[in-house]
């Protein structure tokens, strides 16, 4: 019977592939449109810095030593650290070990979407969440806390530089950890765990100046504690330097150590990243 | 002239210590209508598999739409499409949200609302695919396999889990399909499913292949004896042949007109394919 078949008319004209951007963009697109479409997600990646902002900031009243800076701003700046890291390392970490066990991956895989367009549509996505969870509680901040928004625009230089190195490495992060759950199931709780101790140990609810020294030295090597380090001298300002360990945020360090994230990051991807699940081997 | 779709020569994949595929040869005519039967296990996902481009062989030689799978672009992808096993994404779109979004993946996609129609989920396209029944899941994946209009189409038994008119007229579907020039390759456990859709079967069994043609031929079941069974003298008696017609006329002159309980039967494609996997699992044990 394969005489009397036309062929099909993929094979007349040489086709045109849509560009990796434009897949890119509908990937993102249709990645937040589920994203915010599942309730529990929605909840888990944004909520709970808002309601931590909330509870701390009706518990602790009153200034820090010396400064004029109240507990509820100290929070709210490093709240912000930690929104930042769920909303990329949390969501992406959790977000792709589902994909690959609910076989969106799979999927993916056997249809000409370049891999690229993938990542490209989480980004996205990760910046959405982000930025919006950032105005969020800075909102919080502005209206309930009586935080200061910086005037000077070399601050806000800071804030999108800390922002962009922050998020970046610790999607990154993300991307990596999203290998190690065996399951969708599993993910939520191995992904959440280490990022709470990281949060205790990174000056979000606890100040550095309280922690032991071996702690601190755990901390040093994770991202999010520099990324809070450096929201707070831009939300804090001069002030709240006398606050740090150091009596200074450490801007250079915070540079260098979120950019060694960056590249780390990109190379722990490289090597682990699975587009298969373990059942598929 | 006839173009081959799927060329495989000597295609072997070991996992461990366990032999899944072991040298098989096959190929597939571009147009034709492929059907793989085989006890689970016994090697058919795996070639499957190979044949898609997801998993990378041990031996052998494949070539899929003159491309080898196992360095597939992005325009040999769009040429084909897939329907897997068992998927559970995009469940927080709707049913056109997700067929247009894949849509926008191919060259040349088919239009979404039509494909939507075509699977007969026209009724259900504003629904989100979490609120679908499994039946109505599994035909989001048939829209999803065909909206990029591919040449070649492959099918991870399709039809587990649909209700008889849904599996009847997803055999429209196909052959529809198969009308409009796609090649299409099947892996199913329905017997009657492969009689009804397959121009040409292959049965698989310890990761080889056992038996291959014509579901009407397929391991001598065109020529195999028939079974003449009938009831004399209050016990039921059965008799072999191969000319069945001089069987029955000579028992019509004993009985002098009507035979009790009279029935002639040949082998159907179950019991040919209950036969050849039995025999390749023996052959598995003493190769």
């Amino acid at each position: 019977m394969s005489e009397t078949i036309t062929a099909p008319t993929a094979s007349t004209a040489r086709p045109h592939l849509p560009s990796i951007a434009a897949l890119g963009w509908s990937r993102g697109v249709a990645e937040t449109r589920m994203f915010f479409r599942e309730k529990d997600a929605v909840i888990f990646t944004f909520a709970f810095p808002i309601i931590l902002l909330v509870i701390f900031g009706s518990i602790f009243g009153g200034n820090l030593e010396g400064t004029p800076i109240t507990v509820s701003q100290l929070y709210t700046a490093g709240l912000i650290g930690a929104g930042v890291m769920s909303a990329s390392f949390q969501n992406l970490g959790i977000g792709i070990a589902v994909d690959r066990d609910d076989g969106t991956l799979k999927r993916l895989a056997g249809t000409p979407l370049p891999r690229s367009a993938y990542f490209i549509g989480k980004i996205l996505n990760v910046l959405v969440v982000a930025l919006l969870e950032v105005a969020i509680l800075l909102a919080i901040g502005v209206v309930a806390y009586g935080l200061a928004l910086p005037s000077e625009p070399l601050r806000w230089v800071t804030f999108a530089w800390v922002f962009l190195l922050g998020i970046t490495g610790s999607a990154l992060l993300g991307i990596a950890v999203s290998s190690l759950p065996r399951s969708a199931r599993s993910a939520t709780a191995v992904i959440s765990m280490p990022f709470v101790v990281l949060q205790f140990i990174s000056g979000v609810f606890i100040p550095m100046t309280q922690l032991p020294d071996w702690l601190i030295d755990i901390s040093a090597f994770f991202p999010l504690r520099w990324m809070c380090q450096g929201f707070r001298s831009v939300f804090l300002g001069d002030a709240g330097a006398a606050l740090e360990m150091t009596k200074s945020y450490e801007l250079d360090r915070v540079a260098l150590i979120l950019g060694a994230w960056v590249v780390g990051g990109l190379v722990l991807c490289l090597t682990t990243f699975r587009w298969k699940s373990r059942r598929d081997g | 002239m006839t173009q081959s779709a799927v060329k495989v020569r000597g295609l072997a994949k070991r996992y461990g210590d366990v032999q899944a595929v072991g040298g098989i040869d096959l190929e597939i005519h571009a147009g034709e209508v492929f059907a793989i039967l085989g006890p689970n296990g016994a090697g058919k996902s795996t070639t499957v598999e190979i044949l898609e481009g997801y998993r990378r062989r041990d031996a052998g030689e494949v070539s899929v739409l003159g491309t080898d799978p196992q360095h597939p672009t992005r325009l040999w992808r769009s040429r084909v499409g897939i329907v897997l096993q068992t998927a559970n994404d995009t469940a927080e779109l709707t049913v056109r949200e997700t067929v247009r979004h894949f849509a926008g993946y191919y060259p040349n996609a088919r239009d979404p609302d039509e494909v939507i129609a075509k699977v007969g989920l026209t009724e259900k396209a504003g629904s989100r695919v979490r609120q679908l029944s499994g039946g109505q899941r599994r035909r989001v994946d048939v829209a999803l396999g065909v909206i990029g209009n591919p040449e070649l189409l492959f099918l991870d038994e399709p039809t587990t889990g649909f209700d008889p008119e849904a599996r009847r007229r997803f055999w429209d579907l196909m052959e529809d399909l198969a009308h409009d020039g796609t090649t299409i390759v099947l892996t199913t456990h329905y017997l009657d499913e492969a009689e009804a859709l397959a121009d040409r079967v292959a049965v698989i069994a310890g990761g080889r292949i056992v038996a291959e043609g014509e579901p009407a031929t397929l391991g001598g079941r065109a020529t195999a004896k028939a079974r003449v069974s009938w009831l004399e003298a209050g016990e039921r008696r059965h008799l072999e042949t191969g000319t069945p017609t001089r069987t029955v006329m000579e028992l019509t002159r004993r009985f002098d007109g009507e035979v009790p309980e009279l029935t002639v039967t040949r082998p159907s494609l179950e019991d040919i394919y209950l036969g050849l996997i039995g025999a390749g699992t023996r052959a598995e044990v003493s190769p």
